[in-house]
């Protein structure tokens, strides 16, 4: 039966941990001289991205290729989707060449849904909107884990525009699910309402942010703003930065990327040993090597498909 | 489902030390080194390690495979979990590795682990040492060093077990409650 990464909130705290021992043994094979498993050999990875990126859709070729899957990269530029091709007609043309996975980013919440609604692949959400990005989180989960054990009882905030940001969302369930207490902070007009239920705290300044054993700075999203969510970047640095004064010397610091060096983060942190930022970037690859395994081999992550899921996801165009 | 066991504890003592006097006298300990196939193979790997070196009074190189990501029947089996990485740190070019696993049936593993150790580089010569050969070869593989030749029909299990993982050492002939299709 064909699974699905769709979400975060598919998986249970075994199934997480799971996929990240999985990740492990798939280091020790990055750290070799070939780099390179027969383990999808002869099976197809369409990674299909309608939206730009450089890192997930980096290491996810990478993770397809150290496989030996075949891949085919797919990017809205370029493609037929260029020609006003929809989503759907593009998953059946796809789905034609029998892919065993489709890896999707898309600018619209619920896509990844739809298209496990689709076809037969097993389908990876690589971001979907401001929804989720489930496999940065795994790969966010795996990396603090090196770094310091055991989550349980951690302090993590997520600070900054949390509104826009998929990975805050895919970040609050995972940690959650991993014995984390989750804080998020932000203006209240880069803070969604009844984020709380997905189980985490909201503070509107950092004065408290001494409490927290990680803290975890999002992007501030331009290009999904349109209107005045912040007075000016300005303002925004002077109130939510973190820099080298806000940040405590045992606090360690976590940002998905691309930073905006100078808004969200100063650079002197950015380069301090408490930053995982390059960490982040590594653990990306054995990450996704790990999700694309599970899914395949039997067992699996995630949702079953049903079409019901897929109709019930909703598509709505971003605020843009 | 009753278990009869073909190997008790001492049985396997010896036959592992047999095996050891096998190697360190066909390969004359000149470059040898030895690679467990996890699970219980790496076990059986460790302790035939430990015998060679001492016959021969040196450490000789020892590493483990986890051949999961080596297997042909990716889609066909029930996935396990698995925290185990490979561990080979020493260059495989220049010995003589013998592969350990516990139970040699259809020869896929020994494919799958021949495969993943071309991986790290290519040895002079491969072997292989099994502690029980149960037959019904699907491969052309013939085992160098066997500690017992257990002739079994499909319908049975050979159920190794070893004191790091089980508790006891045994070697021990099962009926499959069912015979998977």
């Amino acid at each position: 039966m064909t699974r699905s990464l769709l979400s975060i909130e598919d998986l249970s705290r075994a199934d997480i941990e799971r996929i990240l021992g999985r990740a492990e043994s798939f280091a020790e094979v990055s750290g070799r001289e070939v780099k390179k498993v027969p383990t999808l050999r002869g099976r197809t990875v369409i990674n299909l991205f309608y939206e730009s990126s450089t890192r997930t859709a980096s290491s996810f070729e990478i993770a397809a290729k150290r496989l030996s899957a075949d891949l085919v990269s797919v990017k809205s530029a370029g493609s037929s989707v260029d020609k006003g091709e929809s989503l759907k007609d593009t998953i059946q043309t796809l789905s034609a060449y029998d892919p065993a996975v489709i890896v999707i980013r898309s600018p619209y919440a619920g896509a990844a849904a739809l298209v496990a609604g689709w076809s037969r692949a097993a389908v990876v959400n690589a971001g979907d909107g401001k929804r989720e990005h489930p496999t940065q989180a795994l790969l966010d989960v795996y990396t603090l884990r090196k770094r310091v054990g055991s989550l349980d009882g951690l302090g993590i905030w997520i600070v900054g525009d949390v509104l826009h940001s998929r990975v805050a969302r895919s970040n609050v369930l995972a940690f959650g699910r991993m014995g984390c207490q989750v804080t998020v902070c932000g203006p209240p007009t880069l803070i969604p309402r009844e984020v709380e239920s997905l189980g985490c705290r909201v503070r509107h300044s950092l004065d408290e942010l001494g409490e927290a054993d990680v803290v975890y700075v999002l992007r501030m999203q331009h290009e999904r703003m349109e209107g005045s969510f912040v007075p000016s970047l300005r303002e925004y640095a002077a109130r939510f930065q973190i820099h080298a004064r806000r940040l405590g010397p045992r606090q360690l610091l976590m940002h998905p990327g691309p930073v905006n060096r100078g808004v969200e983060l100063s650079a002197e942190v950015i380069d301090s040993p408490q930053a995982l930022i390059i960490p982040q970037v590594e653990s990306g690859i054995v990450v996704r090597m790990a999700v694309l395994f599970d899914l395949l081999a039997g067992g699996g992550v995630g949702a079953p498909p049903s079409p019901a899921r897929a109709q019930a996801a909703t598509v709505e165009p971003q605020p843009a | 489902m009753e278990d009869r066991t073909v190997l008790d504890f001492e049985e396997m003592r010896r036959t592992l030390v047999r095996i050891a006097h096998e190697i360190v006298e066909r390969t004359g300990g000149h470059d040898v080194a030895l690679v467990g196939i996890h699970r219980r193979g790496a076990v059986l790997g460790r302790r035939l390690h430990g015998l060679v070196s001492e016959l021969l009074d040196a450490s000789v190189p020892f590493g483990e495979l986890d051949i999961s990501f080596y297997r042909d029947d990716l889609s066909m089996r029930a996935s396990q979990p698995l925290v185990a990485a490979s561990a080979i740190d020493f260059p495989v070019e220049a010995h003589t590795i013998v592969l350990v696993d516990d139970v040699l049936y259809t020869g896929r593993t020994v494919r799958a682990a021949i495969e993943a150790l071309f991986d790290y580089g290519r040895p002079r010569r491969v072997q292989l040492a099994v502690l029980a050969d149960r037959g019904h070869r699907e491969l052309p593989f013939r085992p160098d060093y066997v500690g017992k030749n257990l002739p079994t029909a499909r319908s049975e299990h050979v159920k190794v077990r070893v004191e790091e993982i089980d508790g006891v050492d045994e070697v021990a002939l099962a009926q499959r409650a069912e015979v998977p299709a």
